[in-house]
């Protein structure tokens, strides 16, 4: 998957082009999905496809509907109505299959603090049904992948905040999913682990053709090679690479076009 | 080469659930669970102490007010501190059940009980491990309890020691179960104080754990009928009789009964499709 991946980017091919001879089904695929919670509605007919080896931003102000979202893709709420794919797999007919191709990072830390880094990876391999010997190789190299092979003996409470959050993404991905679900993983990081963060997800989609879901209202992390979902009160306002965003709003950055996006919907009722 | 379709995605396969991969599961969540124990050693001492604390004194206080008659499954005039230590065994996993399970909503914990519901199992398995899990840590205090009160002649037949297990097996999963429960409904009891005087006095105190229902019933017949209706009581009673070899099939019924009861409807609290985190976003 990867290998075609990389040929089609290095052929120059067209974003489009490049899914269609992937082949694969897309790694997420949400339709007509609406959520509420009472008589406050969350989320409203959003609709969105992202294919293995896209890195989709998913842009939204605090209270857009980003988290609800990561929930019900994550079965943690269902859904009732609309319908949530992963690779094909419906979560809400097939939880376990869909479940096992997800990797996930919650907006909050997840981690237990006074467990040390490997013991909360091998809570995690065992969860996921990983054999005892796969799962130490897992944890070894998905350490040593975000740097912190000297400090798997250390207590999480230990790790500064980047630190714990590298620790989070190396688990997520412990079980070789080939969809990688965060939550505003740079909240509370200083700019090096950001740019930490945000250049190891990168890679992973380029190298390894992950897809990538990164929910976040910080614009700055809208790189240029990224897909955009912009989600303001519960609906998908755009959803495209950068440059048909901004040709579909007629503006000359991300954050022009995301305001623009955002000032239109508050017009209407 | 064969190319494929363009059209036609590759579908590829589920995931088939093992034995192994639900063995593997349990195994991670108890041992989670022991490591998290081996760091709170100091939650364990206190919790051993507030027994401790009730044998010690509550019970020589007592001891003078309270004549003891000959009730099953004693067969002798027994001192008060004998009668008490099985309801203080019963009430060392009332605590603990509470907990360990309240302990999801009020210390935050939400965050690893996401990990645990977006794995691939089910999530009656992985609710029921999580109480397997803690039900270890409360039966290691159990017997370090019983172990102490040796000290106040507290001396079931050896075999006891051994009989009395499935027994708290059983009742520490029912009074988990019950914890459970509670974690998933009622979100206003997030704090442990709201729990100690809504569910664990009123369970503990309406219970055969300190004094023989016959007394109660003296005393007054609506305690007695709340006493009886009361899983704690079972409980108390099945750990009791299990002491000292015996079983009682009233207790077990009930406590078997309460814990199918609890667990299905925690389950169906936790349910992504029914349950209360869904509907008013608990877990936010």
């Amino acid at each position: 998957m990867g290998s075609a991946l990389e040929q089609d980017r290095q052929a120059g091919a067209a974003p489009h082009a490049r899914r269609r001879t992937a082949a694969l089904p897309p790694a997420l695929e949400i339709a007509a999905l609406s959520h509420s919670y009472g008589s406050r509605p969350a989320l409203r007919d959003v609709a969105l496809s992202l294919y293995p080896g896209d890195f989709t931003i998913l842009l939204g102000l605090n209270g857009a509907g980003k988290s609800t979202l990561f929930s019900l893709v994550t079965r943690l709420y269902a859904h009732r109505s609309g319908s949530i794919t992963i690779f094909g797999a419906a979560i809400d007919e097939d939880p376990a299959t869909a479940l096992s191709r997800i990797g996930v990072v919650f907006q909050q830390s997840t981690l237990d603090l006074d467990l040390t880094v490997e013991q909360n990876l091998r809570y995690h391999a065992a969860l996921h049904g990983l054999p005892r010997r796969r799962a130490e190789m897992r944890i070894v190299a998905e350490i040593a992948r975000v740097d912190l092979a000297k400090r798997r003996g250390d207590k999480v409470r230990q790790l500064s905040g980047g630190q714990r959050r590298r620790v989070e993404i190396a688990r997520a991905l412990l079980h070789d999913p080939k969809l990688l679900l965060l939550d505003e993983p740079t909240v509370g990081l200083d700019v090096e682990g950001r740019q930490f963060l945000l250049d190891h997800v990168r890679g992973l989609c380029r190298n390894e053709g992950i897809g990538v879901l990164w929910a976040t209202h910080l614009i700055d992390e809208v790189g240029a090679d990224a897909r955009v979902v912009v989600l303001h009160q519960g609906s998908v306002m755009a959803e495209g690479t950068v440059p048909e965003i901004l040709a579909a709003t007629g503006t000359a950055s991300i954050r022009e076009a995301f305001d623009a996006l955002t000032r239109r919907s508050e017009r209407k009722p | 080469m064969t190319r494929l379709a363009l059209d036609e995605p590759i579908a590829l396969p589920a995931l088939r659930l093992s034995p192994r991969h639900y063995a593997r599961a349990l195994e991670g969540i108890v041992w989670r669970e022991w490591l998290r124990f081996l760091g709170q050693r100091g939650r364990f001492f206190s919790a051993l102490v507030r027994p401790l604390v009730w044998l010690g004194i509550f019970a020589a206080g007592f001891r003078f007010t309270l004549g003891v008659s000959i009730i099953p499954p004693y067969e002798t005039y027994i001192p008060y501190e004998i009668y008490v230590a099985p309801g203080l065994a019963a009430m060392i996993q009332l605590f603990n059940g509470m907990q360990s399970s309240l302990s999801m909503v009020y210390d935050r914990e939400m965050g690893s009980m996401r990990v645990l519901l977006t794995s691939p199992l089910p999530r009656w398995y992985l609710l029921t491990a999580k109480l397997l899990a803690g039900v270890v840590v409360s039966v290691l205090q159990v017997y370090a309890f019983l172990a102490i009160a040796l000290l106040w002649e507290v001396e079931p037949p050896l075999w006891g020691y051994l009989a009395v297990l499935p027994a708290l097996i059983l009742s520490g999963m029912m009074l988990g179960a019950l914890g459970l429960l509670l974690s998933s409904t009622i979100r206003q009891l997030e704090n442990f104080a709201g729990v100690m005087n809504f569910v664990i006095f009123p369970m503990f105190f309406a219970s055969s754990a300190l004094y023989p229902l016959w007394r109660v019933k003296e005393a007054n017949l609506w305690l007695w009928y709340a006493c009886e209706i009361n899983p704690f009581t079972h409980a108390a009673e099945l750990i009791r009789f299990a002491l000292y070899g015996q079983v009682s099939w009233t207790a077990l019924a009930v406590v078997v009964f309460c814990l199918v009861l609890f667990m299905t409807l925690a389950v169906l609290g936790y349910d992504p499709a029914r349950g209360m985190i869904a509907r008013r976003g608990g877990a936010e």
